[in-house]
């Protein structure tokens, strides 16, 4: 077991704890901190995938940005300031036999192809490199396209959200 | 080192419990932390596709900064449904939100 | 490498050393030196602050044609350690139904996250914590970090107005973060990276210079986000019950006011770095500790400047801040990188430094003379129009009819 290795168990085991926890956990605003802590943890595996720029930006858009807004969004929406009732719908054994099987099928799958246990290979100094991203996304012959729609997208979103939570008189 | 099917049993992982979210609680802010879970699996899978499969191309990588701007705007209108809703009906429990129903 | 040309490895390499003459293998003696180094930056950062405020109280006071701390040792240097054990020794009292974790999470992250900022600073050419290539937005994410800080305190206080003020003050954070973010695209766009050693080696200029419009606005956000004054509605006594660390007492609420604290002076040290060409100087690519001691004096300069203001300007009401923000701050500074890139791209081909210099300024000049009629503007038309003065009635006295005979 090299260190990494190891590091990689503890980092996932922590995510997935801290996931089941924002899934299965009574009082919603507990929720949404253990969901900050699985946010954090998919940071770090990224960093692990040696891809720092994304580690950053999960940090800065999730926990910096979507995080605090689910947690307004979970202040705003509170009757009282403490949960009551149970927080998971009746006859939730359904979806809990449904999510297990695909796990198993999605897995049993997976495990039949080829490079399922491919090991990584060196990192070529160019893939990280930010400025060939950055070209690459406005290149006419790469991603130009897919980056004008996102930014259009997110243009859309922010008035329409601006927009529909907003308070109108009458 | 780390075989690539740790990276996809984790990720396969987090998307069943990102599933569970969504499929099983009843507050409508939980369903969408649940979505949030199954994006981030995504992403995870992406980026370990990438890094072993395709690492200097950068197709992957543009598809998980895609799913990270999906994510934030959907995850912005959706909060702001939601408040919306919780001002007229004063509930975000998804079961009473049943007017077009039947 | 000798101890002067390059201090930090040279220590780290002779402690690794140690440690395997000792017969430690050499993965964990690495790693043990890297802890070490960590720890080390976190505690001459937090000690650092005992300086920090000392300075502030000792100009604040000054200003206030007053003398500030004189009596705890020579001119009052040792008040803020009496000021560390009092607060040391005070009882820590958790408020009733506070959430537990939430409540004792939040100092550590707000300190934390400033910490971390310390650890990618540029201190002298190989003086560094650790070059990451994303290391602007990895400062970015720390002070998200510091945000998330607030936010736990005011939930984890169980109180409304600790909620409500961290609401408040999240909410003047996120909104500055967007100017800041912008603004710091700049320095960026110049050096063609977002590692702060890159940055810095590349200012033959300084960006101040080449850029004063987006340094200013930076400034002024920096200052909002730290949440000093004249942005400190997040933690005045007067507004809103001191905010949300209304519940916490003993060294937790120290933590947050140190947090603060180090932030100020991380925030002029981020200046420096970005805008004033951090620890370049004559001389100091060879000799590291005259980088740091140029880095120094500039991060002190801006500091001095973040106290003046502090003890100058009065405070801004939250929605003022919010119109400055998002009606003043963020459509400058995109016009600003707009116009900045723009120029900065057509005067390339020319090459020479005084020329780009001379076409940035005039472009900076151009958009502060527009900015200026725009806020002129404004502010006629929000003043109340004056009353024109033949339309004033004035009740006049009637003339005395009884006035009797001149006696």
């Amino acid at each position: 077991m090299t260190l990494s290795q190891v590091f990689f168990l503890a980092v996932a085991a922590i995510t997935l704890f801290a996931a089941v926890m924002v899934v299965s956990t009574r009082r919603i605003m507990h929720a949404a901190l253990w969901l900050v802590l699985s946010l954090f943890g998919v940071a770090v595996l990224f960093a692990l995938l040696q891809s720092g720029f994304f580690a950053v930006v999960q940090v800065v858009v999730y926990i910096g940005a979507i995080a605090i807004l689910i947690i307004f969004a979970v202040m705003l929406t509170r009757q009282v300031m403490l949960d009551v009732g149970p927080q998971l719908n009746r006859g939730w054994w359904i979806p809990a036999v449904l999510v297990a099987g695909l796990y198993a099928a999605l897995v049993g799958v997976l495990s039949t192809w080829s490079q399922f246990q491919a090991q990584a290979g060196p990192l070529a100094p160019e893939a990280n490199d930010l400025s060939r991203f950055g070209q690459a996304l406005v290149d006419l012959n790469a991603y130009v396209i897919p980056f004008e729609i996102a930014s259009v997208l997110l243009l859309g979103a922010l008035i329409g959200s601006i927009f529909v939570a907003s308070e109108r008189k009458g | 080192m780390i075989p690539l099917s740790w990276y996809l049993i984790f990720a396969a992982a987090l998307f069943c419990i990102g599933l569970f979210g969504v499929l099983a609680r009843k507050n409508a802010v939980a369903i969408l932390m649940g979505v949030e879970l199954m994006l981030n699996a995504v992403n995870i899978n992406l980026v370990a596709f990438w890094r072993y499969l395709y690492a200097p191309d950068l197709a992957g990588l543009t598809f998980v900064a895609i799913v990270l701007v999906a994510a934030a705007a959907e995850t912005a209108v959706g909060l702001a449904l939601i408040i919306s809703v919780y001002r007229r009906r004063s509930t975000v429990v998804v079961d009473d939100l049943s007017l077009m129903k039947g | 490498m000798t101890f002067w040309n390059d201090p930090i490895n040279f220590i780290g390499q002779w402690l690794q050393g140690l440690l395997i003459q000792w017969g430690v293998a050499p993965g964990v003696a690495q790693v043990i030196v890297l802890v070490l180094g960590a720890a080390i930056l976190g505690v001459v950062g937090l000690v650092w602050v005992i300086f920090l405020i000392w300075y502030e109280r000792k100009i604040i006071g000054r200003l206030q044609d007053r003398l500030g701390p004189n009596r705890v040792g020579p001119f009052g240097v040792f008040q803020a350690i009496a000021d560390m054990l009092k607060i040391f020794t005070k009882e820590y009292i958790t408020p009733d139904g506070a959430d537990k974790v939430p409540y004792n999470l939040a100092p550590v992250l707000a300190v934390g996250g400033v910490l971390m900022m310390w650890g990618v600073v540029p201190f002298a050419s190989r003086i560094i914590g650790a070059d990451i290539g994303v290391a602007v937005l990895f400062v970015v994410a720390a002070g998200a970090i510091g945000e998330l800080g607030i936010l736990f305190a005011g939930w984890g206080s169980n109180n409304k107005y600790a909620l409500l003020g961290a609401f408040r003050s999240v909410a003047q954070l996120i909104s500055y973060e967007i100017p800041m973010v912008i603004t710091l695209l700049i320095p960026v766009m110049f050096s063609g990276s977002l590692s702060l050693q890159t940055i810095v080696q590349q200012q033959t200029i300084w960006y101040a210079l080449l850029a004063p419009i987006p340094a200013l606005i930076f400034l002024i956000t920096q200052i909002a986000e730290v949440g000093r004054a004249p942005f400190d509605l997040i933690e005045a006594e007067s507004e809103i019950v001191a905010g949300f660390n209304i519940e916490y007492s003993g060294l937790k609420f120290g933590m947050f006011f140190v947090g603060e604290f180090l932030h100020a002076f991380t925030a002029a040290l981020l200046f420096a770095v970005l805008f004033l060409g951090g620890w370049r100087g004559p001389f100091a690519e060879q000799i590291p500790f005259l980088g740091f001691i140029y880095l120094w004096i500039k991060t002190f300069l801006i500091y001095f400047l973040t106290v003046l203001i502090r003890g100058t300007v009065p405070r801004y009401r939250i929605d003022q801040m919010m119109d400055i923000n998002w009606k003043l701050l963020t459509p400058l500074s995109l016009v600003m990188v707009l116009v900045t890139a723009v120029v900065f791209n057509l005067v390339k081909p020319v090459g020479s430094p005084w020329v780009t210099l001379a076409a940035l300024l005039a472009a900076n000049a151009v958009m502060g003379v527009i900015t200026m009629q725009f806020l002129r503007g404004a502010a006629r038309s929000r003043r109340r129009p004056m009353v024109a003065p033949s339309t004033i009635v004035v009740a006049r006295p009637e003339p005395q009819n009884t006035q009797s005979n001149p006696e």
